[in-house]
């Protein structure tokens, strides 16, 4: 069923490509994100706040591109869901893993498509700025929206319809991002918030973004694989229970 | 005699607390149109939905051309086509791109071009799905259940929100599938539909099956009475009827006759019994029932209430 997985996947990407608010909100986003902020901070990528962390804003733009990824995902699969196009796709020989599948790997390749834009942006904009082994860091940008984009899944089998989809994931995924250790560290967290970032894939995804960022190995990061895996098997599980097709 | 393509026996659904089919059993054979009818809600979807292997029942049995919906829902996928009730695509799939995909899917397909010409969609082929029209988008749901040149074809509600002209050009589409030799299972809420295209149709009322059989059994069966509706000028018009006939249900309005009986020959007395008695007639019109009639009589209320 390769055939099906790619011409739906094909279809999926074209289709994305024609709503033009859904292209700007994934790929241009970020990149604003991190052009903006970086003319404010003095065209330095890196910027110290005031809790002393330093704040990597590269890796704050790759964040919005997984979380962005994973508030797309959720309201596609709601519309999908909502007009019986997922239903009228598993009427077809179509297993619902390919179906779900070829979201996610749209997602995934957007993903790419924002981070090239990023770097883009960056020699542009900062040159020097982004010294860094891109392949590993793609990797593990992507492991990071992965985990993230299941967390959408379950986000998408609880919301009641496609019009609540936006802002109950916004309200679930948004929060994320500033207590994922990016704006002060994780540690200075009272003990019970500590324990919900770690929980969070948002929070490893930046430490092992951070970890590669800063010429880490993966091996030094294996905590925050381990988290990021451990999220997607929990959530995917989860999915499967909770998910509906209409 | 040849297995049935569609077997349901003391098929139960629940959702929740409420009873979505109570106790419908049914077969349908090779190479017919068959109907459920019945209101909204009364449980057609869901039927049909078991049947095509999407939904999982809770008590009873179902076979669709030997298989078990359940169990095999994806060989079965193979040889059924299906269109959904108030069904969407991708907003911005075109025409042609939603043919390509759904071909994709299938190991062997129909000659797609044809199929899209038979149900004038050519000319929309690079048109995005949400700006089709209702009918459009109708045609295009039944070219991707006929795609695969599927044995059994499941159509939920097909017409409903078409215009007449629409509604025509599919019945005639439908009948084609069906002297191809292929099964035809439809749901539908509009009698007229069931009465025009059913070779057999299914009452369907709160979960459960209240009658089945050819459209004209029913009403026979359950509507045999005839009605003569006429205009004469002329004298002693009753009397004359009411003797010859042998009938005291004939009633008079501002000259204006009706005449109540049942069978077949009914309307030839009432013509003859016309003739004989040389009765001047300026307006001439027959009552016959239909499965509307039936419907209201079984139920106790029109489909539509």
């Amino acid at each position: 069923m390769m055939t099906g997985f790619w011409k739906l996947t094909w279809v999926e990407i074209k289709v994305f490509m024609r709503e033009p608010m859904g292209v700007i909100g994934t790929l241009g986003i970020p990149v604003l994100i991190y052009v903006m902020l970086g003319r404010v901070f003095r065209d330095r990528p890196r910027v110290d706040t005031p809790q002393t962390v330093t704040l990597n804003l590269p890796i704050l733009a790759a964040l919005f591109i997984a979380v962005g990824a994973a508030l797309s995902l959720v309201a596609i699969i709601t519309i999908y869901r909502e007009g019986g196009i997922l239903k009228r796709l598993r009427a077809t020989p179509l297993s619902p893993l390919t179906i779900l599948g070829a979201h996610v790997f749209v997602k995934l390749l957007f993903t790419v498509v924002g981070l090239i834009l990023l770097v883009f942006a960056g020699r542009q904009f900062f040159p020097g700025a982004i010294d860094v082994n891109l392949w590993s860091f793609t990797l593990a940008l992507l492991l990071g929206t992965l985990s993230i984009l299941s967390v959408g899944f379950v986000i998408s089998s609880i919301v009641p319809t496609a019009r609540f989809a936006q802002p109950i994931g916004s309200v679930l995924l948004y929060p994320m991002i500033p207590l994922s250790g990016l704006f002060f560290p994780i540690e200075s967290l009272p003990t019970g918030w500590r324990i919900v970032a770690n929980m969070l894939p948002t929070t490893h995804a930046v430490g092992l973004m951070q970890g590669i960022w800063d010429g880490a190995g993966w091996g030094a990061h294996w905590g925050n694989v381990l988290g990021l895996v451990v999220v997607f098997v929990v959530c995917s599980a989860v999915s499967t229970k909770a998910f509906r097709w209409e | 005699m040849i297995d049935p393509v569609i077997r349901v026996s003391r098929l139960r659904k629940r959702y929740g607390s409420t009873v979505a089919v109570a106790d419908v059993s049914l077969v349908v054979h090779q190479g017919e149109i068959f109907g459920l009818i019945g209101p909204n809600g009364a449980g057609k979807t869901t039927t049909m939905e078991c049947v095509e292997g999407l939904r999982k029942w809770d008590e009873g049995d179902v076979s669709v051309l030997g298989l078990d919906p359940r169990k095999d829902a994806r060989a079965l996928q193979e040889r059924i086509g299906v269109q959904h009730q108030e069904a969407h695509l991708q907003k911005r799939i075109k025409v042609w791109e939603a043919i390509d995909l759904w071909s994709a899917l299938y190991p062997g397909v129909v000659d797609t071009e044809a199929l899209l010409d038979q149900l004038g969609l050519t000319e929309k082929r690079n048109a995005w799905f949400m700006t089709l029209s209702g009918g459009q988008k109708q045609r295009l749901f039944v070219a991707l259940a006929l795609i695969h040149d599927p044995e059994v074809v499941f159509l939920d509600e097909l017409t409903t929100g078409l215009d007449p002209q629409a509604r025509r050009a599919i019945w005639q589409l439908i009948n084609g599938i069906r002297d191809r030799g292929k099964t035809v299972f439809l749901t539908t809420h509009l009698m007229e539909e069931a009465e025009r295209l059913c070779d057999r149709v299914a009452i369907i009322e709160h979960g459960r099956l209240i009658e089945t059989g050819t459209p004209k059994e029913l009403v026979q069966r359950h509507c045999p009475q005839r009605g003569v509706v006429f205009s004469s000028e002329g004298e002693g018009v009753q009397d004359k009827l009411e003797r010859i006939l042998g009938i005291d249900n004939v009633t008079c309005d501002e000259k204006t006759y009706t005449l109540q009986g049942t069978g077949d020959d009914f309307v030839t007395n009432v013509i003859h019994a016309i003739a004989t008695e040389e009765i001047h007639v300026t307006g001439f019109r027959t009552e016959l029932p239909n499965l509307e009639d039936v419907f209201l009589k079984l139920t106790g209320h029109r489909i539509r209430d």
